[in-house]
């Protein structure tokens, strides 16, 4: 789950973990009274969207216009960059196309930046432990700075039984060429993300950059925070922290279901059981011609009105000319469930287009006879080589259909 | 032969009397699993299903002589279940269950060094020899004994490649779900490994997919311990949307790999066979063995 800077800040604040002075604002006026309570000459202005490249992104109604980063020079800059950005969305490398609503700004006090570090700290498969990565050279170049100087990123596997004693952090801060004073904030600031991710269950933690001001303070200018989504049931806290408006309204939707759904550009409408049958779905249709409308992954252990749900997703997207669905029914997913599924969508938001099902493992023979049954025009497949075919074709003839159609109506306007 | 389970194989449950642990039981003895018991904490001294039940995992070992336990435990209590069968000296572990918090199975992880424990999962389907032993949720109908050991790093899609294999009239000597979690215990190196030197097994089969270098490191693995048995790899996603990103770190962390050409590319170089489509795994495998008997020939 991902929070927003303004919501890490918080919670490095209540850590301990040192920012400049700052508060978020969801209107122009709270923008400016902010700003006038910050003391000094210069503020930050930032958006609060969860995708990052912000400083790099732009505006939908300013394509040549500034970021969602800017540095103000006066309350009357705040005014007009808060103003510019409230209720716009901002496009960035990492957004959807269509960009991301900014409903928060965060005002903050500008600093004199004289160097820019990097600290991140994720879980490594490769180790198997929370692992802490750090450079000397952080700012917004971080990843070319990796790929270019490898050997200036330092890395460090923690383990789980010792933790990230005062010892080993000094040892791997003596390594980031900073002053006594600056050793020993930067010290706590790594211990301390470190209590942070073992007591919070995040999977990452990112600074970047951790600043070394013109004073010679040290300050985390950025924060991000994202936490282990299977480990909020024993955080009631962090949940409370989720914004709603952040996910696609599908998406929304789907994860109030736990149901893994992803809108693609296509109109072939796939649902398949298994994240692993669901992306091989998906490299089927595609091998075969035909383009996916969606990701979704109904996980084995959804009952039947998750799927339903699911479902009817699908039946109520316009752009989907046929679906998929590619269940093999093992474990704690049997195909009766799905057949179930299909017949309780069908008849809440009847079928437009045509369904091909493959169903095998337990159950597929009972739950295509069910199906049959209950009477709801389905295409029915033999094995995904099929599912994939038929689905592909039917794709094919409904918007062969809707061209037909298309042309009767405008013949029958115009005649 | 086979690989980690056969006919001598005691198997208890931890969770037995769940809805799961009681499904999947009953599923394993009548496929003639020996499941010799289960444990219910404040349950011991009952009996389920014809099985004692046991309050720990150690009354179980000392009193049935398992070796292997498969664990039904729900997400907060999985890792306590999986530290009490490490502290029992349990030889294989199956965790079937999903959506553990990823710091626990660190902890779990670190536990298991220096111990002879062997885990599979969590998140995983389990593991099965046909016509011997079964363990975990794996539909049984669709296996048959025969010559290709399977790693799949998915679960639902290892039964595509059962179900291909049969129909292709090879069969699976073992098949080994491994689970697709970010921190887990076998690995597809540890898993090919066992194979490589198992008899029974002509060829093996990994079923992979996009994120993490579990594939990047098992072309590694095979490019230093070269081996005449052909391998099959599929690796889903290919056409998957764009993923989440994790920050930074992650693009840092994984420089370059986890994307499925990255994958393909390092297993091609290592010698494996891919499969193009999830719907050719079976085919690719019986023209790879065939090419390989014509050319003894």
């Amino acid at each position: 789950m991902h929070i927003h800077e303004f919501q890490a800040k918080q919670l490095f604040a209540k850590y301990g973990i040192p920012i400049p002075k700052g508060a978020v604002a969801s209107t122009v006026d709270e923008a400016v009274k902010i700003a006038r309570e910050i003391d000094g000459s210069g503020w930050v202005v930032k958006a609060q969207i969860h995708a990052g490249g912000r400083r790099a992104g732009h505006f939908e109604d300013a394509p040549q216009g500034e970021g969602g980063v800017r540095i103000a020079k006066s309350v009357a800059d705040v005014e007009k960059h808060a103003g510019q950005m409230l209720g716009h969305a901002l496009i960035t490398t990492q957004t959807r196309p269509s960009g991301s609503d900014v409903q928060r700004v965060y005002v903050e006090q500008a600093c004199d930046v004289q160097r820019e570090l990097y600290l991140g700290m994720l879980v490594d498969r490769h180790s198997s432990r929370v692992t802490l990565i750090a450079s000397a050279a952080g700012g917004v170049n971080i990843e070319s700075i990796a790929e270019t100087h490898p050997e200036s990123i330092i890395k460090l596997a923690i383990d789980p039984l010792e933790g990230l004693g005062e010892e080993t952090a000094q040892g791997l801060v003596s390594e980031l060429a900073l002053d006594e004073d600056q050793a020993s904030v930067a010290t706590r600031v790594i211990q301390t993300m470190y209590e942070m991710f073992v007591a919070l269950d995040a999977s990452l933690i990112e600074i970047n950059p951790l600043a070394i001001t013109a004073t010679g303070e040290v300050m985390a200018l950025d924060a991000t925070l994202t936490f282990d989504d299977n480990a909020l049931f024993r955080h009631q806290d962090i949940q409370a922290l989720r914004d709603q408006a952040e996910l696609h309204l599908g998406e929304l939707e789907a994860a109030q279901h736990g149901i893994n759904y992803v809108k693609l550009d296509g109109n072939i409408g796939c649902l398949a059981s298994g994240a692993g049958t669901a992306l091989a779905t998906l490299d089927a249709v595609h091998l075969l011609g035909g383009a996916p409308a969606n990701f979704l992954d109904v996980p084995p252990v959804a009952q039947v009105g998750r799927i339903k749900e699911a479902l009817k997703l699908l039946l109520s997207d316009p752009g989907v000319a046929s679906i998929l669905v590619n269940v093999f029914g093992g474990g704690i997913m049997r195909c009766d469930t799905i057949a179930d599924a299909i017949i309780m969508a069908n008849r809440e938001m009847p079928l437009k287009v045509p369904l091909v099902a493959r169903l095998a493992g337990t159950n597929a023979t009972f739950a295509i006879r069910r199906l049959k049954d209950a009477g709801p025009n389905i295409i029915f497949a033999t094995d995904l080589a099929d599912a994939a075919d038929k689905a592909v074709k039917a794709a094919k003839q409904t918007k062969e259909i809707q061209r037909r159609s298309w042309w009767q109506r405008v013949r029958g306007v115009s005649g | 032969m086979a690989v980690l389970i056969d006919a001598n194989t005691k198997v208890i449950c931890q969770g037995i009397t769940g809805q799961q642990g009681t499904f999947y039981t009953e599923q394993a003895l009548a496929s003639g699993t020996q499941m010799v018991g289960g444990v219910r904490p404040g349950k011991g001294g009952a009996r389920h299903l014809g099985l004692p039940v046991f309050d720990t995992v150690k009354e179980a070992v000392d009193a049935t002589g398992a070796d292997a336990s498969v664990i039904f435990v729900p997400p907060a209590h999985a890792a306590h279940a999986m530290h009490e069968a490490i502290d029992a000296g349990m030889r294989l572990i199956v965790c079937v269950t999903e959506r553990i918090p990823v710091l626990d199975i660190v902890g779990v992880k670190r536990a298991l060094e220096s111990t002879n424990t062997r885990l599979l999962g969590p998140n995983c389907p389990g593991i099965i020899t046909p016509d011997e032993c079964r363990i975990g949720i794996m539909p049984q109908e669709i296996f048959r004994r025969g010559r290709i050991g399977i790693i799949s790093r998915t679960g639902t899609l290892t039964y595509e490649a059962v179900e291909q294999t049969t129909r292709v009239d090879l069969g699976q000597s073992t098949c080994i779900g491994i689970g697709a979690d970010p921190v887990q215990g076998m690995t597809f190196c540890d898993c090919l490994a066992l194979f490589m030197d198992d008899d029974e097994t002509e060829g093996v089969i990994l079923i992979g997919e996009i994120g993490g270098e579990a594939e990047e490191e098992a072309a590694d693995y095979l490019k230093a311990n070269p081996s005449d048995k052909p391998v099959v790899a599929y690796v889903a996603g290919r056409f998957a949307p764009p993923g989440r990103r994790m920050g930074h770190a992650g693009a840092i962390i994984q420089h370059g790999t986890g994307g499925a050409k990255a994958k393909l590319e390092a297993l091609r170089d290592a010698g494996v066979h891919i499969a193009e489509s999830p719907v050719t795994i079976g085919t690719t495998m019986a023209q790879v063995l065939a090419r390989g008997k014509s050319k003894e020939v």
